[in-house]
């Protein structure tokens, strides 16, 4: 059994408006050393497999079919 | 002429859009279940709006391999035509049957209100009853319609004449030049954002969704060689 963790990010060339926001709430509350911040999703999936070489390559296809879209976002991976 | 409204779990703007097609053109419309495979007995179909399986993960992105997805490829491939209202655009772009992609809405909000649209492409199936230029009124309901595709991708609309309507007036979301409707290509697939379906009878605050159901009645006449209405 391996244990992934994903993590998908709307890409840089592309406006994140939930981070921008945020962005403003800690300027807002004093935080002004905060530069971009970005909103991303956090995945965590149970693989039923021992194979991690096996296990790299059917995430990422995952995370190119589903789990994200890749005309916005960036996707990476760990395999604990 | 036979109209289908796919129902995902989640849809709920269905119900609108087979009124709509009652009201505008009183031809033939039935409910589509997302398990259907065969969509041969349809010469359109609307992809209405809601929140297709929770939206989770992003707007369309599981409505997308439900099992009617792979005959609704099909049918476009047929030149039949597809109209994807809101979710249904989110799912098209989803689906690659539509280039680009959907994203939160600038300012954040979830806007629902009237809009003016500008009716870029005349000639498509689905706005061959408006004139070019012609500004219209009808409502938008969404969160994330803010419309994005890279430079490569715009210039291609552009010049394929691709871009069906433009937000006249302020820009509710952000999408990138203005858009709020795109074809694909061939000009038989069209995603928009905001809902012709709720615009079709002055009760309603705007009858300017009307022309959308007439005109997409009237191609697939003048296609299969019977009169056009007017």
């Amino acid at each position: 059994m391996l244990k992934a963790t994903v993590y998908v990010t709307i890409k840089e060339s592309v406006l994140d408006p939930q981070g921008n926001a945020v962005q403003g709430a800690l300027h807002s509350m004093g935080f002004q050393e905060v530069g971009k911040v970005r909103i991303g999703k956090y995945l965590e999936v149970n693989l039923d497999t021992d194979d991690r070489a096996e296990a790299e390559e059917r995430l990422k296809a995952m995370c190119e079919k589903l789990l994200a879209n890749t005309v916005v976002e960036d996707y990476r991976f760990e395999i604990a | 002429m036979n109209f289908g409204v796919l129902v995902f779990p989640g849809s709920n703007c269905d119900i609108d859009c087979y009124k709509a097609v009652e009201e505008t053109v009183g031809q033939k419309v039935e409910y589509v279940w997302h398990t259907e495979t065969d969509l041969s007995r349809f010469d359109c179909i609307l992809v209405p709006g809601g929140f297709s399986y929770g939206d989770y993960l992003r707007c369309g992105a599981i409505a997308r391999f439900a099992p009617v997805m792979g005959a609704l490829v099909k049918f476009a491939e047929q030149g039949k035509f597809v109209l994807g209202i809101c979710n249904g655009f989110q799912i098209l772009t989803e689906s690659g049957l539509l280039p680009g992609a959907l994203l939160r809405n600038r300012t954040l909000k979830f806007r629902c209100h009237s809009a003016m649209l500008r009716v870029e492409n005349a000639g498509t199936p689905f706005t061959n009853q408006y004139r070019e230029g012609e500004e219209i009124d009808i409502p938008i309901a969404h969160g994330e319609g803010n419309y994005y595709c890279d430079a490569e991708t715009l210039e291609k609309l552009k010049a394929n004449n691709q871009i069906v309507f433009r937000y006249a007036g302020s820009n509710p979301n952000g999408s990138v030049d203005d858009i709020a409707g795109i074809c694909n290509e061939r000009g038989n697939v069209l995603g928009m954002m905001p809902h012709p379906e709720r615009a079709v009878n002055q009760l309603l605050g705007s009858e300017d969704g009307k022309r959308m159901f007439t005109s997409i009645l009237n191609k697939w006449r003048e296609q299969h060689g019977a009169a056009a209405i007017r």
